[in-house]
């Protein structure tokens, strides 16, 4: 007879539905378990790669074998096998596809159900996708559209055919495969990924997106992204991701790499949606990234937003290396861990040419068991005079068992440096709900209101239609089983 | 309209209310007076379904409803209302936003078409001419960084926008200047209203001086020892609490109390 009462229903409230966890079933062309350097002869092989590709991840691996696993993350988990994942799977086909019309229906369908339409007559309006299918890319739209202007957009295994110049060129020029273990390790196993090339003063007419799907089971994916804007170039860029609900956990080891010339800019943003595990910690993906940017022009400017709610362990700091005078770096974040998920995420703003900017705009949101972390690092290095760094961190944590730490570093090596921090931490009480719900609203407006209020300043820097699905996703991500 | 019977609440073991009878009717002013710790604020927060408070016996019935068993939004929508004491702080959401969700959740539940946002606006910035709120209280963030006057305000003008059939007022003129007592008097007398029903919840006398209740009830002790007319608040205020206390104690039932009704 009691009624449902606030404190209640912030923990019922935190029971997630994942609707992206459904599995397609297809015949698919998979490498035993295990890495060796035979394994990645095999996958370069079946990409037909050039010889220096080949060379290039097999300097990575033997590189990667002298490496250890980073520690110094605020996430727990127990040590990965690296020997006990699959390092390539891609769905079984003929010749690959020449057009959609080839492209197995069951994909097609996998990606229409995401959300993602690839057939002509249902894109996306205004946005060009790449669809990533565990280790391959499996379609990309607009391709001839934009080819019009120039641009080249593609996925990784295409470019690597059609653009080996390229590739030679940037390639590992932003994050070089010795940077990290991770890195390292996709160096050698990468199977795809999306490659975007906008050539000198052309304005990318549309969004570009890339949308990844891990499928198979006890794979790992290892993509990696490549985007240059030559000089006075620009572009907005978009990746989604998911995975079907598993208890095992997968390991996503994605490289991202951004360079941008004189004037150009790049916009990359993220809504990042794998699996997080369920409710008590079982599986889930663990998304182990590297993104980093090269502001390599003067006056260019790289700016990240990210919305991470999925995963079970988020480790990833996108950032911005500022080398051209006047450069401009930006990151936005929103991270949620909900349940048992861990999400150590910054970024690292590297000043270097003089008069450059930086923001960094942090979201951190903690229901249930949920740990977030964020780890910041500014370095304003002696060269870089005038440089200017705004950074703010805000905490909100919904219920009480939940955590969230703040890391920043601030190495400024320069006294004409002009840098400033600011953090706030606030939770969602009990007294917020009752009087939100006394005005007439349930506990789950009540919360996702204030939950979209504490991230309307990173959401605004979405693109548009981006911005809506984020604030959906965060209503399903923290939405639970109300009576 | 509402009709509390033998009502019992406690907190962490410690009893409040005690059997609490009130009956209220449509188009009554009702206020209830006592001192600290009587129970007055446990129960405007019983009646809009806090949970702190435990309910160990009696019923409340709103109309024919057993109003216990609704959810405190279920409660909201079908008409009460409560203006806190101490309104909630709600950063980053801004006051225009929280206002229109809660509007049109209330015109929602009652079948009446949600307002757009130009509605809402010219709505809205009527009311707050009308308690003497400026517009820029509209984009700033839900109660954050306001007066204690400045709040107050802001829940008289929820009130007047969510036109509910039951308001209770928990001490709304709690660190209220004369001025601002007055704006809140006025906001609420413009809402009385045959259908409509008021309950003021004061320690004080000088709310009444604006407010005219039709009963006055003293609380003491979790129970009501004394109801009467308006002449009781100023009886109150010549000899005390103290005088009503003994009251309550002499009499431990006292058909004061029922006789009211």
């Amino acid at each position: 007879m009691k009624t449902a009462t606030p404190a209640r229903k912030i923990d019922s409230f935190l029971d997630q539905e994942y609707a992206a966890g459904f599995e397609t079933l297809l015949e698919a062309d998979t490498l035993p378990k295990g890495l060796s350097e035979d394994v990645i002869r095999v996958i370069s092989a079946k990409k037909g790669e050039p010889e220096f590709l080949l060379e290039w991840r097999l300097e990575a691996y033997r590189r990667w074998l002298t490496m250890t696993a980073p520690k110094w993350a605020a996430v727990d988990f127990p040590d990965i096998d690296f020997q006990d994942i699959v390092y390539y799977s891609a769905p079984k086909k003929k010749d690959g596809p020449k057009s959609l019309d080839e492209v197995d229906p069951e994909l097609l369908k996998t990606f229409e159900k995401l959300g993602v339409p690839l057939h002509e007559r249902a894109r996306l309006a205004g946005v060009a996708v790449d669809a990533v299918f565990d280790s391959v890319s499996v379609a990309t739209t607009f391709q001839k559209e934009l080819g019009e202007h120039g641009i080249i957009f593609c996925s990784f295994s295409e470019a690597v055919k059609t653009h080996p110049e390229l590739i030679r060129q940037y390639l590992g020029t932003v994050v070089p495969p010795s940077d990290n273990f991770y890195a390292a390790l996709n160096s050698a196993v990468f199977s795809d990924g999306s490659f975007v090339f906008i050539p000198k003063g052309v304005k990318c007419p549309m969004e570009l997106s890339t949308y990844f799907r891990i499928n198979a089971r006890d794979t790992g994916q290892f993509e990696r992204t490549l985007i240059i804007a030559e000089e006075g170039a620009s572009v907005s860029y978009l990746e989604g991701c998911t995975a079907p609900m598993r208890d095992e956990n997968q390991l996503h080891a994605a490289v991202v790499e951004l360079i941008a010339l004189d004037d150009a800019k790049i916009k990359y943003s993220t809504v990042q949606n794998w699996y997080p595990g369920d409710k008590d910690g079982v599986g889930g993906i663990y998304n182990f990234v590297t993104k980093r940017g090269d502001c390599r022009g003067a006056r260019s400017h790289i700016s990240w937003t990210q919305v991470e709610t999925g995963s079970a362990i988020t480790w990833k700091y996108p950032s911005v290396i500022l080398r051209g005078d006047d450069s401009v770096g930006d990151f936005h974040s929103v991270a949620l861990s909900n349940h048992r998920q861990q999400a150590d995420t910054g970024t690292k703003m590297i000043h270097m040419g003089r008069n450059t900017k930086s923001t960094i705009l942090s979201k951190g949101i903690s229901a249930g068991h949920g740990s977030n972390t964020f780890r910041g690092l500014v370095r304003i290095a002696p060269k870089a005079e005038d440089a200017r760094n705004y950074t703010q961190c805000d905490s909100l944590l919904i219920g009480d068992q939940c955590a969230a730490h703040t890391f920043p570093t601030i190495e400024a090596r320069n006294p004409t440096a002009h840098v400033e921090h600011e953090a706030t931490t606030s939770r969602i009480g009990e007294d917020q709900l009752f009087y939100a719900m006394q005005r007439g609203l349930t506990a789950e407006d009540a919360v996702s209101m204030i939950v979209n209020g504490f991230c309307r300043e990173v959401f605004k820097e979405l693109p548009m239609e981006f911005a809506v699905e984020a604030q959906k996703l965060l209503g399903v991500s923290l939405e639970g089983s109300i009576g | 309209m509402l009709d509390i019977k033998n009502l019992k609440a406690s907190v962490e073991g410690k009893d409040i209310l005690k059997g609490l009878d009130l009956q209220v009717k449509a188009g009554e002013v009702h206020a209830i007076m006592g001192p600290n710790g009587s129970g007055k604020s446990t129960l405007s927060q019983v009646l809009a379904g806090r949970d702190t408070f435990q309910v160990d016996g009696g019923s409340v019935t709103w109309d024919g409803q057993d109003l216990l068993a609704m959810p405190i939004e279920e409660r909201a929508r079908a008409g009460l209302f409560l203006a806190f004491q101490y309104p909630v702080e709600i950063p980053g959401v801004s006051n225009a936003y929280f206002l229109k969700a809660a509007v049109n959740a209330i015109r929602k539940h009652r079948g009446l078409p949600e307002f757009d946002a130009m509605d809402f606006l010219t709505r809205v910035k009527a009311e707050m001419k009308a308690v003497g709120m400026k517009e820029e209280f509209l984009y700033r963030a839900v109660n954050e960084g306001f007066s204690g006057g400045e709040k107050k305000r802001n829940e008289v003008l929820q009130m007047a926008l969510l036109e509910p059939r039951l308001a209770i007022l928990d001490e709304t003129d709690s660190g209220l200047d004369i001025d601002a007592l007055k704006v809140v008097a006025d906001g609420v007398n413009r809402l009385r209203s045959p259908d409509r029903a008021l309950i003021v919840i004061t320690h004080y006398q000088r709310l009444l001086d604006y407010i005219v209740p039709d009963h006055v009830h003293v609380l003491s002790h979790g129970r009501i020892v004394r109801s009467g007319g308006r002449e009781l608040a100023l009886e109150l205020e010549e000899k005390g609490y103290g005088w009503i206390g003994d009251a309550g104690q002499v009499h431990a039932a006292p058909p004061a109390a029922g006789g009211a009704q």
